[in-house]
């Protein structure tokens, strides 16, 4: 039994928390979204309290073998690519380690040949004694690969369907493993099985009408609580944002309809985290971070090497799984002004961690940066 | 001087402080000194156990050991085994060896789990730990972890962070009245009122933490808990009379009688 078997007929099976969840998403007025948001903002405070938990993303490589329109890091977009090695992994990691991070989100695009179960496990382990909580967004894996990344020291999963519209999902993955989308709808089950203890879920809004995808995911959270009961669950709600590709998302999530959905999953699912990266604004971060929201990302970077450069002497670009030097393609000048590996997508709040914790404390709000301890886990 | 002894250490408040939840470690702290208390537990999780000075994770820093027992928690721990390594880790790390024993896998509701809690208690006595284990008001829970040495039992008033108040008043009346070990009610005690309905039923103390974390004044709120403590205290060492649903007279009706 998973999610998968009850999936396509989530919409009509909805319990009582679901069910409240797909009111709570009726369209509302002004006044009425204000009154969510000051339940949001008093649920949170509740279960939270004045606190906000940071972490940064350390993109790892963005090899991948998958083409996702929407993705800048697709297989067949022409982008400049690199994988760290384990040192610059921990160079980049020492970096964030000295502006406060103590929980990192390590990402990589998915490539068996560079991103391996045995590189991921080194990567772990090399900063576990650093980082006290390392999560991990990568390619699906079958569930003992996901327990050796426990093992290492990994705490967290994080795995976003996406999209939960079967037919959008498929038009838009047009290649590779991201193909099968039940594959990936199991993930946090077997992610529970191999022993994780948070596990981050997510849809990418843009994709799909924000309805029904919000309904989705509050199913599927709802399902994961009720049988994967032992871990903590976050959600995110990423929008999309610029990347290589040039997507444009046919399913616009305005910031009214944004926020009403944040609250409505603060209000229908109190203890669950809930993410808000540095894809959105200034603005809009420094006010939910008052309203809902319980985890912040700071000054990040979305291309491997991007706090410190390490990498830089290896960029190349990928050719149908084939690394071509960029000397060859003939243009070593727009890799001088590049410097870098090309970013998964642009992020829009540019302020540094500093600058985070000054808005957190001026919203009365304690910046936590450590919030779990690798001897928990760690046995070896 | 009604004071409690836990172990062999005695404490004159009877008013316990968590330190989650609140908005800076310096309100923290002036909360601690306005409520009086003399053991503040502190996550471990959150706390910095290694050797260095950590600018970023300093919560031990704004709890100063010379006046506050510092009662480090397991929280984040599953099962007994988690709880251990972190017990040890602390005491490593140079806290004292008493471990507030804190083993809630279910997220939704925090609630503890019995049979890990029984597990790591037997454990930590074994190891010389002086056990304090949050518990569901379970009266024959509590009778079993005192067999196996617990210093105290800590049943839950009403979930972590609820504010509901003593939801389980009836079971922790039953653990009051069997214990032979201090009984601290821990969670979800949200307002003054709570705290002293608890010590009036004869709780030996009670443990505070999102009430007073997330309130708009926590030092005013934690000076209202303590002055609420000792209300409850006082009334329960004088004893209260019972409630009933008649009116009955304050003058003596049978006092005619002479011999």
């Amino acid at each position: 039994m998973s999610f998968v078997n009850t999936f396509d007929n989530h919409a009509n099976c909805l319990i009582p928390s679901t069910r409240k969840f797909k009111q709570l998403l009726n369209p509302v007025n002004a006044e009425e979204l204000e009154e969510l948001a000051r339940l949001s903002a008093s649920i949170t405070r509740q279960h939270f309290g004045h606190t906000m938990r940071l972490f940064a993303p350390l993109y790892l490589s963005n090899e991948c073998v998958n083409n996702c329109t929407y993705c800048g890091f697709s297989r067949s977009n022409a982008i400049l690519r690199v994988t760290l090695n384990i040192d610059q992994v921990v160079t980049e990691a020492s970096h964030l380690h000295s502006l406060g991070f103590r929980s990192l989100l390590l990402v990589a695009g998915e490539h068996p040949k560079f991103v391996s179960e045995g590189y991921l496990g080194e990567c772990i382990k090399a900063i576990r004694d650093l980082i006290p909580s390392i999560a991990l967004e990568v390619g699906p894996m079958e569930t003992p690969e996901y327990s050796n990344m426990v093992e290492a020291g990994c705490e967290t999963l994080v795995v976003y369907q996406e999209t939960y519209n079967r037919n959008t999902y498929t038009k838009l993955h047009t290649s590779g493993p991201k193909k099968d989308f039940n594959w990936r709808l199991e993930c946090p089950e077997r992610a529970y099985r191999g022993g994780f203890r948070r596990i981050g879920i997510g849809a990418l809004f843009g994709l799909s009408e924000w309805r029904n995808e919000a309904l989705a995911l509050a199913s599927h959270l709802a399902y994961l609580q009720q049988n994967c009961w032992k871990v903590n669950y976050t959600v995110s709600f990423p929008r999309i944002r610029p990347a290589a590709g040039g997507f444009n998302p046919n399913h616009n999530l305005t910031d009214k309809d944004f926020l009403q959905l944040i609250f409505a999953f603060r209000i229908t699912f109190p203890e669950v985290g809930i993410i808000l990266s540095t894809r959105e604004s200034k603005p809009l971060r420094d006010n939910l971070s008052k309203l809902g929201i319980t985890s912040m990302s700071a000054g990040s970077h979305t291309e491997p090497g991007g706090y410190t450069g390490e990498g830089a002497d290896d960029l190349h670009y990928t050719v149908r799984g084939r690394r071509v030097d960029v000397d060859n393609k003939n243009d070593s000048e727009s890799l001088c002004s590049a410097q870098l590996a090309t970013e998964q997508f642009e992020i829009n709040d540019d302020r540094s961690p500093n600058q985070i914790c000054e808005m957190l404390i001026e919203n009365q709000l304690d910046p936590v940066w450590k919030d779990w301890d690798q001897s928990i886990l760690c046995t070896n | 001087m009604d004071q409690l002894t836990i172990a062999d250490r005695k404490f004159n408040s009877r008013l316990f402080i968590g330190t989650g939840k609140f908005s800076s470690n310096e309100i923290m702290s002036d909360a601690l000194k306005a409520s009086g208390t003399e053991l503040v537990t502190v996550s471990l999780k959150r706390a910095n156990l290694s050797k260095e000075p950590d600018q970023f994770v300093n919560i031990l820093d704004y709890i100063d050991p010379d006046k506050y027992l510092i009662l480090p928690n397991t929280s984040g721990a599953n099962t007994a085994e988690e709880a251990l390594r972190l017990a040890r880790l602390a005491q490593n790390a140079g806290l004292p060896n008493w471990i507030k024993l804190e083993i809630h896998p279910d997220h939704q509701y925090l609630l503890p789990d019995p049979i890990e809690t029984l597990k790591a208690t037997e454990a930590l006595v074994a190891e010389n730990f002086t056990v304090l284990p949050y518990i569901n008001a379970d009266p024959v829970l509590a009778k079993r972890l005192q067999d196996a040495g617990a210093a105290t039992v800590m049943p839950l008033g009403s979930p972590i962070g609820s504010n509901r108040g003593l939801d389980n008043e009836e079971q922790i009346k039953i653990i009051i009245e069997q214990a032979t070990v201090p009984v601290v009610i821990d969670a979800g005690i949200g307002k003054p009122s709570h705290a002293t309905a608890a010590m009036e039923l004869g709780a030996d103390a009670v443990l505070i933490n999102t009430a007073i974390a997330i309130s708009n004044n926590p030092a005013q709120l934690a000076n209202a808990f303590k002055n609420a403590v000792n209300t409850g205290r006082t009334a329960h060492n004088i004893g209260l009379s019972e409630a009933t649903n008649e009116a009955h007279a304050t003058s003596s009706l049978t006092g005619f009688i002479t011999e």
